[in-house]
């Protein structure tokens, strides 16, 4: 807290040690009272990474081709919002498919009448850089887990400007019994590319998130692949066992807390 | 029903009910678009704003937008009306209204007066004729003073609410962001922490981590854990040491159903919260937090727009006489304020709307990353609510929630207003960060402290 020098204008703070015991932005130093430079354009460039990610458009070429390489089949489909700032504004035009998409469903399903065990969606949903990133990788995992309980999978449905419930219309459509979607998450400062895992079970359009499962922050940095898929497939073995999703699925399927010996202690109170 | 009309610019505008002349008279905003109850166009709205204008403030107390029998939240404002409080101005009309609130007539103990006899819809009303300019200079003119263990609201400061938010609810981390926003001179509104997990257990923790470090430093403020109303009360049964009871509110009985709320609940929040008897100064221990759209985003908003069912609202936390109330204003998402233009006028109408009816009100000044706005949008609003005499705003580290992932004012953010306002923190607060050396601020303006205070300094030798 020592005063101002003429020489540099920004104070560093005398307790840098704390920035080890959290995430947040603490000892910043400052500038008189105000923001010290490095911290103000550190922040702006966290905002504008986070910005960026909301509007990068979703490269659905791009899956598409990375999903023929591991041998599946793609439908590519769009909300029923037709651009991006529709879609930040109507929440409900994004949980439904445009009229061309459902009528390309439809006539999938004309062709495979018998309808699938599992249906995959991924949406761009606020961060097409999540998708981008961790999608493929993810997909893999489930295709993998799901063939070896022997589960029927719909090819896997890529939906531009789509939110989570746009993942029932897909899979009542194609006649599924279960769905999951893999969707960008809304980017969060130093989170980007979070990628959002929803299921439901039975579904239909109109459901609310009731019906649904969560499986929230995949991503490098956060909850790893292989952690997600072996949660969802606890989910989705519970699911078929108990014939539901959500809410009444989720208590059970919670991983036991971390006991709190390991956590440093409480300098403030020790 | 009523109907209104209205003939401007050779064209008469015709709305069905009083509900569509409010909603079409409101400033353009994406949530009452996404409703479908916005004005389909430019001149409609200005016209809906003169046909509003026009409408007697009285007839508010003939028709509710909400039936009187379908919905408490509309009961407890007929029931509470103060027409004796009214008197003054029930031959007004809305337009004569605002031009009342704009006179010399209206001054700060005519407004006080006034409140009990104003409701939520006329407020409202009035609100959506008014420039930012109007919103402004009129809740200038209204200071609500409420005390628990210091005294907030007084003319000439502003206090902080501390939000000292862990990803995972880590008691380690959440101290060091207390301890970074005490020594940046935050906190006199309340350490108020969200957490990350809504078990019994752990918020228990975090209640007696709070109380423990506001008796060890004898820090003047009060703690509040953001936790549903019916978990704070189990934790006062079992005798945890609790200061403010928190809910978030809506202005309609159903959205308050969506969070699992009622006024009946809240007032076995409030009576459990007083059984304590933890305020020195004072008994005001409710903390709501609001904000518009959450009545559509709960599909509880009867086809009224955002800003009336958010001021609606207001009328449930008056009842109980808050600490504080919170409009989180730009936390909701753009579907309901889509820019920076859109969410600085609603949060300059939350403050104004809440002050008129006697309401501390604060503002969590605020944005998510998929809204179209940024850290100037906030300067602009803070600066704006400064200057209107609000009584708290948020302080967190650099601006960012790393647990809630959103963007609000920063402990740096707040000695900003401060300086540039002479805003002093509640003085009882004011005082011990003095005593601390941590913060000074005798001509006005903030002089932080060149050494750490022994008492921290022993606690951070701890961790060497």
């Amino acid at each position: 807290m020592a005063d101002d020098t003429p020489a540099q204008g920004a104070t560093a703070n005398p307790w840098q040690q704390l920035r080890n015991l959290t995430p947040a932005r603490i000892a910043l130093g400052r500038a008189g009272t105000s923001m010290p430079t490095g911290a103000q354009l550190d922040f702006q460039f966290a905002h504008a990474q986070a910005r960026d990610a909301v509007h990068l458009p979703f490269d659905h070429a791009a899956l598409a081709a990375g999903l023929a390489h591991q041998h599946r089949q793609s439908l590519l489909l769009h909300s029923a919002a037709q651009d991006r700032d529709t879609y930040l504004q109507r929440p409900d035009l994004g949980r439904r498919l445009s009229q061309a998409s459902a009528e390309l469903l439809d006539q999938h399903r004309e062709n495979n009448p018998d309808g699938y065990d599992l249906a995959i969606v991924v949406a761009d949903g606020l961060s097409a850089l999540a998708v981008h990133r961790n999608a493929l990788p993810m997909l893999e995992r489930i295709q993998e887990h799901a063939s070896a309980e022997g589960w029927s999978l719909s090819p896997v449905a890529l939906v531009t400007q789509g939110r989570v419930a746009v993942a029932d219309e897909v899979a009542e459509r194609l006649g599924a019994r279960m769905v999951v979607i893999l969707i960008g998450e809304r980017p969060g400062l130093s989170s980007p590319d979070s990628l959002g895992l929803y299921f439901t079970y039975a579904p239909k359009v109109g459901l609310t998130d009731a019906y649904r499962n969560c499986i929230s922050n995949v991503r490098l940095e956060g909850l790893s692949y292989a952690m997600a898929s072996h949660r969802l497939l606890y989910l989705m073995r519970e699911a078929c066992r108990r014939q539901l999703s959500g809410v009444n699925l989720k208590d059970e399927a919670e991983m036991p807390v971390l006991a709190g010996d390991a956590s440093p202690r409480n300098f403030l109170l020790s | 029903m009523s109907s209104f009309h209205h003939t401007v610019g050779g064209e008469t505008y015709r709305f069905n009910s009083l509900a569509e002349v409010m909603a079409k008279a409101s400033p353009a905003r994406s949530g009452d678009f996404l409703a479908g109850v916005a004005a389909s166009n430019a001149g409609e709205r200005v016209a809906a704003k003169m046909a509003l204008a026009d409408i007697p403030l009285s007839h508010f107390l003939n028709e509710a937008l909400i039936p009187y029998e379908a919905d408490e939240v509309t009961r407890l404002i007929i029931d509470t009306h103060d027409a004796h409080a009214f008197a003054p101005v029930s031959h007004l009309t809305v337009g004569g209204f605002r031009d009342w609130l704009l006179s010399e007539h209206a001054d700060e103990a005519a407004l006080r007066a006034l409140a009990p006899g104003l409701t939520p819809e006329m407020v409202a009303a009035v609100s959506k004729i008014m420039r930012v300019q109007d919103l402004i200079l009129v809740a200038q003119k209204i200071n609500v003073v409420t005390r628990f263990r210091n005294t907030v609201g007084l003319r000439g400061r502003m206090s902080t609410r501390l939000q000292p938010n862990h990803p995972t609810d880590e008691p380690a981390g959440i101290a060091a962001s207390i301890l970074d926003g005490l020594l940046y001179g935050n906190g006199d509104a309340m350490i108020g922490i969200n957490p990350a997990t809504d078990s019994i257990s752990s918020i228990c923790e975090m209640l007696k981590m709070l109380d423990g470090i506001i008796q060890r430093y004898e820090i003047p403020t009060q703690a509040c854990v953001l936790t549903h109303v019916t978990t704070s009360i189990e934790a006062i049964n079992r005798g945890v040491p609790l200061d403010l009871v928190f809910q978030s509110i809506a202005g309609t009985e159903a959205a308050n159903a969506s969070f699992g709320v009622s006024l009946k609940v809240l007032q076995e929040g409030y009576d459990a919260g007083l059984s304590l008897k933890r305020g020195t100064l004072g008994n005001n221990l409710m903390y709501f937090e609001t904000g518009q759209g959450s009545a559509l985003s709960a599909g509880a908003h009867h086809g009224i727009d955002q800003q009336t069912c958010e001021t609606r609202a207001y009328a449930v936390a008056r009842h109980f006489k808050p600490f504080l109330v919170n409009t989180v204003v730009g936390f909701i998402g753009p579907e309901y304020l889509y820019n920076g233009k859109q969410i600085i006028r609603a949060g300059l109408e939350d403050h104004f709307c809440g002050k008129l009816l006697g309401l501390p009100m604060g503002c969590d000044i605020c944005y998510t990353n998929h809204a179209e706005a940024d850290q100037d949008d906030m300067d602009v609003l803070l600066t704006l609510l400064g200057v209107a005499g609000i009584n708290f705003i948020m302080g967190i580290p650099g601006s960012d929630d790393v647990m809630l992932n959103y963007q609000t004012t920063s402990f740096h953010d707040a000695l900003y207003a401060r300086q540039s306002l002479g805003l002093k923190p509640a003085p009882e607060f004011e005082d011990w960060l003095q005593r601390m050396g941590i913060l000074s601020q005798a001509d006005g303006r903030p002089r932080l402290g060149k050494n750490l205070p022994p008492a921290f300094r022993q606690a951070l030798a701890q961790l060497s």
